[in-house]
Formats: C-alpha cells, structure tokens, sequence
C-alpha cells in the first residue's frame, strides 16, 4: 500500500505539473469564436465604408493574414494594385483577366491561375497554388466580400478603387434566414394560414378558395401525422379530384418546428 | 478434451479468416444495396456516380444549437472528448501490446529462453481486462455521439454504414482470436502447437491493425473528407472515403505510437510489481521486463518524432490553412508543451537506461560519459522547448528591439528544432548502444576498425545534421529550410541503422566482462518512478495531441462541409484542454491501476480450512 500510495502521489504530481505549466506557464490563447454570418447593408455604403469591410474580412474572415503575412508564407500583397499589371503580362499567367480588378478576383477564385515563383504547392514546380477558393470550404466569402477585399487591396497598394459597390447582392445565409429566421415567428394558427395564403386554394378560417380540398372539418376525415405529412410532402398523397404539384412543397423549409406544429394542431382541430 | 480444443482453435481460425476476406467485400458492396434513398437530395457531381440509376445522398445537413440535444448539468463536448480520449489510450494499448508479445514469443520460440515466453505471457496477461474495458469505453463513445450528437453520426453512418458493420465483425473475430490465443497459451506449447499459438497472434494482430485503419478512416475523413463534393453530397464509393488524405499519415503514426505507448504502460507495471516484489526472483524478473518495456518503448519512440513530422507535413498539403492554423496558429504553443512532454519522455527513458548500467561492474569503463550525454539530451530538450516568440508587455518588448530575442529567437524557429530533436534521438541511441555494450567486449578481430567506423559515423553524421540546420535553415530561402529536414532524418536513420548492423555482428559471441545482475540492490526505485514518468507523459501527450488533432476542425464537424452550430462549436482555449485531459488521465491512470491490481489477485489463494465440508473419499 505504501508503494501503492507513493506511485499515485507522484502520478498525480506530475499531472498536476503538466497542468499547472499549461495554465500558468504559457500564455492563454483563447482561439477566436466560430465566424457569425453578418448582413450586409450594401445600398447604404460609401466606397469608405466598404473598404473598411474589406479591411475586416481580409483580417478577419477570410483568413488572409494567415499566410499573407512577414513570415513568407504567401506574397505580401501592400503593392498587389500595381504589380497585377506585370502579372498579367507574364507568359505563366494562365487565367482570362483583362485588368486589375479582374485578375485580383480571379485569384481569390482560381488561385493557381498565377502562382507568384516560390510560392506553389511542392513538386508543382509554382503551377499549383496552396491557397484555397475563398468563395467555397472553410472561408466562404460572397461575391460582395470578394470585392470589398479587392476594393481594400487596391486602397492600400494605392491605385485607383476601379470595384464598384454590388446592389443586387442576395441576402447572407439566405437558406437559413428562410427557416423562420428573416421574419418574426407567427404567433397562431391564423396568422400562418394568412401569412402563407392557404385561403386562396383552400376553404379555411374564413377563407373560401377552391383549388384545394375543403379544411372546414378536416380534423374529422384525418389523424395528426397525415396532416403533417401533407403539408411537408404534399405530392405524397393527392386527394381524388385534385391535381399534382398544385401545392407548393417548401413549407418544411419555411415554416419552423412550432409553426409547423401549431398548424397542424389547428387543423386536426377542424371537426 | 483435445479433440474439443482443436475444433475451438479451428472455428477461431476460421471466423477470424471469415471476417478478414469479408471486409473488403463488405465495404463497396453495401453501400449499393443499402444507399439512401432521397428524392430530394442534391445532385453529385463526384465523378464515381456516372450511372442514371445510381442513388443520390443528402448533403450535410445545416444545424442549428437546437438540433443538439442536451441533458441540463452535462457538458455534451467533453463527455464525448473524455469518452473518445479514454478509448483512445485503453484501445492504444491494447492494440500494441499484442505486437511486441507476438515478437517476445517469436524471439522466445527461436532462443528457447522461456523467460521470453513468461513475459509475453504476462504482458498479455495486463492487457486482457484492459481489452473488455476498450470495448465498453468504446460504447460509451458510440452512445454518447448518438445521444448528443445525432445528426453528424447520421451523416458518419450514411457514408461509412459498410465499414462500421465490417468493424461490429472483425470486433468479434478480434475477441475470438484475442481469448484463444491467452487462454491457450500454456496449453499451446512446444513443436508444432507453438507454431500455431504464434499465428494466432499474428492473427490477432492483423484484426487489430485493421479495426484501426477503420476507425482511423472515420476520424480523418472528419479532417480531409474524400468522396463527397463541396456540400457533403456523398458520391457512393466507400473506399474513397476512408482512403482519404490522411488516412495512411495516421495509421502510420498511430501504429508506431502505439507501440511506444504500450511499451510505456507495461513498463509502469513492471515497476510497479517491481517496487512491491518480496523475493530477490522477483525483483530480478521485473526488473528484466521494465528493462524490456523500456526498449520497446525507445526503439518506437526513435521513429516516432518522424512518422509526426509526416503527418503533419501532409496536413499542409492537404490544407496550407490546416498546417497554418496548426503551426503557427492558435495551437502554436501546443508545441511548446509537447516540447515539454518529450523532454521528458527521452529524459526519462536515458535516466533509466543510465541507472541500469549499475546491474554490471562492466559498465564502469562507460559510466563516465554519461554526464556529456545528459548534457547534450538536456541541451537539445532546451532548444526544442524555445518558443520563436515571445509574449512581452510594452516596456519589455522596447527593451529587447523587438518580439525576438536576439540570440534566443532563432532557436524558436524549426530549423533549430529539426536539428535539436535528430540529436536528442541519436544520443538516446547512444545511451542505449553504451549500455548494450556494459557487460561485454566484442572479440572479433575486426573491433578496433568497427569502433573508428561507429565514431566516424556519428562524427561525420552530426556535422552533417549542423550544416543542413544552420546553413540551409539560416542562410538560404524558405523552400529549402524547409526541404532540409529530410536529408537531416535520413542522416539520422543511416547512423542508426548502419550502427546496429555493425554492432550484431561486432558483438556476436562476445565476451562478457561482468555478468548482468537483474534487480540487484544497485538498481534504484528511482529508476522505477522514470518508467512512471514515461507512462504518465505518454499518456497526457497522447490527449494533448489528441484536442489540437480534433480542435484543428474549429468550428466544423466536417471541415469546409458539415459546420459545427453547436453551443460548444468554439475551440476551447488551452488551459481549459489541459484540464480536460489531466482529468481524462486521471481517469486513465486510475483505470489502469485497477487492471494492474486484477492480473495480481487472479494469482491469489486464500487459505480456507474449515469453511467447506469435508467431502468423503
């Protein structure tokens, strides 16, 4: 027990030491919160205001600095507005830019178009860039932070800013703003029925349209996993008398988890 | 009864063969018959699904923090961290331990030493309940991702259903083969039964190696998915999955250190029945098998560093963004810590060594040199646990011109650690060639010129490690510090290798100048509490390499395709990791002991006189 006692005693006191070095005796990194999508509010910027985001995306979410810093990892690019010229002249440039602007987007989306000499993928002989598509993977900038980026990187190689502001850009996180998120929730039953425009197919609270089947008693004619199944996958099962693919099958993505099943306690309610 | 047990040995054989030829069988074959059918799933555009008819997969499902469920006052993340690191060391271990017991037995079979034989026996013998407690770990885990994380084992199932039932499987011919081959291994002795209990370690081996590879495939998949496209769309064939970028730089370097690990671990239980043993025999024997475990820990260790170096080289090819945030990222100061725990997994490993020069007077002629090699150990172990930069307040950086200490600073950068680390490997190799040599004297005529050949060898070699370090890692361009590793591991290889060759033959019936006395008072219990280090270090290096190789995903389950939204999506910091495996090792440690106190007592009698009724004769 003695020996028992000794070996646990100093098991432990290693541990502990290891811990204590990591808590203590290096500094505490705390590594950078997941990136949160943010709305872009395009129409309002000025050219100012939409380099600054391209300051905070190339530092930030599009991960830049982390090989495009002193360390050689990457080129530097504080003079990229004005050596873009000679790399479009160069006979190992194999992209389809005709300008600056053109070539700066171009290598963020087809990296290996121009691989700077030193700076490709080893045993590639600079044909292959190491860098990834920003657009898709891990960083996943839209067209608007591509250019914002690009607006940026001309701003600080000081030429002129040729990108100009998208307008018709979709919103950020589109899909998931959809699920419930780009609107406030729906309070009842009526209100999603009003909200989704049920009444103009369907006979329902109130409504009087007739393209759909009659809901006035529905809750009597079926059970709450039919209605469910109905209102998520609509072309499962068409009653006698009405056609395919009238009704839309996207509510499962636009409606939310309560809405869903508030509505369908409604209608099972329909006796 | 002999009759019973052939046919027992045979059905083992045969299942385990069964389960072996049905893997890769299993693999393509099930994905066509049980692939998922939705309708509304994404097309792929992954080249393998060329067919019409072939069935498409949904792509990784877009999480929200309420997809994930909870339980109030449980901290989902770290049951599952705790329940994979805990399988992972228990797995480890048992794992590696048939390696290096089927060896044991082999070198038993081939000098007719039967100490051998009793030690593999033993070593076994530890392992057998550590196996059972792999196994449940094992489903703790399986539970624990299904309960808090049912939509990524989902997506993990879809892909990978065929591999997870050909592992359910060789699980079962693992156990199979894993019992016949303990169980029987007094019964299997002598003439041609050894030979059979031999290849039903090999046997054992080759399930072992492969249940692995599977959970290896499932693991790096997660860190450079294969076979799918950019949403997640799975294209249908299996073994691009698993075969995917990083699958072999894991398997290799999980296998060697296994090894390494395993060797550690029976080497604390060796000192630890070492430390407790009443009888001069028993002291002797477990002093002969921690010196055993301590070699086999080394001689994996060697590699190791290696076999590390690979994998994360290949980390950077596969992702630039990978490597970076690994190296020079928010892990950077992993490093540093790891830097720490090899320090003194090789100090522990040559303190040993270096006490055990006291079993022979003959290792007086080499006692004196030690103290040089512990300078160079402890100097490289200083050179590696230089970190490049430093973090400094205003005053202090003013002080010093800059984040980099002006002699300090370049020895944080890899050059300098490239070349400190092959020296701390070629001088453990040192410690462990002078202690092979203390009880003897070679006798060829041919030793004087072997001698000179060695210290040419190790002179012209560690030169050659100081130019590729210095002058390439200092004085021309990043590619090329870089690429100068390579020729500075292939220097270290060639004076090992060439070095052991030389040795065999140099001492083949050599001399001995003064016997080996095994477990005689002259060995210290300080000694033992050095295979207790290395055990203990191994095993919290093991969960520290374990957070950065998952924390490297960040914020994905997947990395780039199926996002991590949970509430713990973010990377811990590294005090907070490190509180989790000290945890996690304590758990470890405790588990251990309590498989090392089960292979005593199965030994134990009481003495019961009086308690059963005399039966009549």
């Amino acid at each position: 027990m003695n020996n028992f006692l000794k070996v646990a005693i100093f098991s432990l006191l290693m541990v502990g030491a290891f811990a204590g070095y990591s808590n203590f005796g290096i500094p505490q990194i705390e590594p950078a919160p997941p990136p949160v999508e943010e709305k872009l509010d395009l129409g309002a910027m000025t050219m100012d205001q939409f380099v600054a985001l391209g300051d905070k995306i190339f530092h930030g979410k599009g991960t830049c600095t982390l090989c495009h810093n002193e360390m050689g990892r990457a080129p530097m690019l504080d003079k990229i507005g004005t050596v873009a010229h000679e790399r479009l002249g160069d006979p190992r440039y194999q992209g389809e830019a005709t300008n600056v602007e053109e070539y700066l987007h171009e290598s963020f989306v087809k990296p290996s178009a121009f691989v700077v000499a030193g700076f490709g993928k080893s045993g590639t002989n600079d044909t292959e860039s190491p860098m990834p598509d920003v657009s898709g993977g891990g960083i996943g900038m839209s067209d608007a932070e591509i250019a914002a980026v690009i607006a940026y990187l001309q701003d600080i190689s000081g030429s002129d800013i040729t990108v100009s502001i998208p307008t018709d850009v979709p919103e950020e996180g589109g899909d998931e703003e959809s699920e419930g998120g780009g609107r406030a929730p729906l309070e009842s039953a009526e209100a999603i029925i009003a909200e989704f425009g049920c009444g103009a197919c369907h006979k329902v609270a109130g409504e009087t349209g007739e393209m759909g089947p009659d809901l006035t008693h529905i809750g009597a004619l079926r059970g709450k996993d039919h209605l469910r199944r109905a209102l998520l996958d609509p072309n499962a099962e068409i009653s006698e008398g009405f056609m395919e693919g009238m009704m839309p099958d996207t509510y499962g993505t636009q409606l939310s988890g309560k809405e869903l099943e508030m509505l369908v306690d409604y209608l099972a309610g329909l006796k | 009864m002999q009759k019973r047990n052939s046919r027992i040995i045979l059905g083992a054989l045969f299942i385990a063969v069964f389960a072996l030829f049905l893997l890769p069988s299993l693999i393509p074959g099930f994905d066509a018959s049980l692939a998922l059918a939705d309708e509304t799933a994404v097309t792929s555009d992954v080249d393998t699904v060329a067919d019409a008819n072939a069935v498409t997969y949904a792509p990784a499902p877009k999480l929200t923090a309420a997809d994930y469920p909870s339980i109030p006052g449980v901290n989902s993340r770290v049951v599952v961290w705790l329940a994979a690191q805990l399988h992972l060391w228990f797995g480890a271990f048992v794992l590696a331990v048939p390696i290096f017991v089927f060896i044991i037995e082999a070198i038993g079979m081939a000098t007719r030493d039967q100490r051998y034989d009793n030690m593999a026996y033993e070593f076994i013998k530890v392992s057998i309940t550590a196996y059972s407690l792999t196994a449940i770990l094992g489903g703790l885990l399986a539970f624990s991702l299904i309960l808090f994380y049912p939509d990524l084992f989902t997506y993990l199932s879809t892909i990978f259903k065929g591999s997870m039932f050909a592992y359910a499987l060789l699980f079962f011919a693992e156990s199979a083969v894993l019992y016949i081959y303990y169980y029987g291994w007094h019964w299997l002795q002598g003439g041609f039964k050894k030979w059979v209990h031999l290849t039903l370690g090999l046997l054992l081996n080759a399930t072992g190696a492969m249940l692995m590879f599977l959970a290896n495939a499932w693991t790096t998949f997660m860190m450079s998915p294969a076979g799918v496209d950019a949403a997640g769309v799975f294209g249908g064939d299996t073994w691009a999955a698993i075969h995917n970028f990083l699958w072999n730089p894991l398997n290799i370097h999980r296998m060697i250190a296994n090894v390494a690990y395993g060797g550690s671990i029976v080497g604390a239980y060796a000192a630890f029945k070492f430390l407790s043993a009443r009888s001069k025999e028993q002291r002797a024997h477990y002093d002969w098998m921690g010196y055993n475990a301590n070699f086999i820990a080394i001689a994996a260790l060697l590699p190791l560093p290696f076999a590390g170096y690979y994998l994360t080289a290949e980390m950077y090819a596969y992702s630039q963004q990978m490597g970076i945030t690994l190296m020079g990222g928010v892990f950077a100061w992993i490093f540093i810590i790891q830097a720490v725990l090899i320090g003194a997994l090789f100090l522990s490993a040559n303190y040993y060594l270096w006490c055990g020069l006291g079993r022979s007077e003959g290792a007086h002629r080499y006692t004196p040199y030690m103290k040089y090699l512990a300078v160079v150990i402890v100097g490289a172990f200083l050179v590696w646990f230089t970190p490049h930069t430093l973090v400094l307040t205003n005053a202090e950086l003013k002080s010093l011109g800059g984040p980099y200490h002006a002699i300090l600073g370049p020895l944080g950068i890899m050059p300098a650690k490239n070349t400190a680390v092959n020296l701390l490997i070629l001088f453990t190799f040192l410690s462990f060639m002078f202690y092979r040599r203390a009880n003897k004297t070679a006798t060829v005529s041919w030793a004087a010129t072997g001698n000179a050949f060695q210290i040419a060898l190790f002179t012209a070699g560690i030169i050659n490690i100081f130019i590729l370090g210095i002058y390439y890692g200092y004085f021309t361009n990043t590619v090329y510090k870089v690429a100068a590793s390579i020729p500075q591991v292939m220097t270290t290889l060639v004076i090992i290798i060439t070095s052991v060759v030389i040795d065999v033959f140099m001492y083949k019936g050599a001399k001995e100048v003064a016997p080996l006395h095994w477990g005689r008072s002259r060995v210290s219990a300080r000694s033992q509490y050095a295979l207790f280090l290395l055990a203990v270090s191994f095993t919290w290096l093991m969960g520290l390499m374990g957070y950065v190789r998952s924390g490297i995903r960040q914020h994905w389950h997947v990395i780039n395709i199926f996002r991590d939204n949970s509430p713990d999506a973010f990377t811990p910091g590294l005090g907070y990791a490190a509180n989790v495996i000290s945890v996690g090792t304590i758990i470890f440690m405790s588990m251990v002991i309590f498989v090392f106190w089960l292979s005593t007592i199965s030994s134990r009698k009481s003495t019961t006189a009086g308690y059963w009724k005399e039966q009549g004769t």
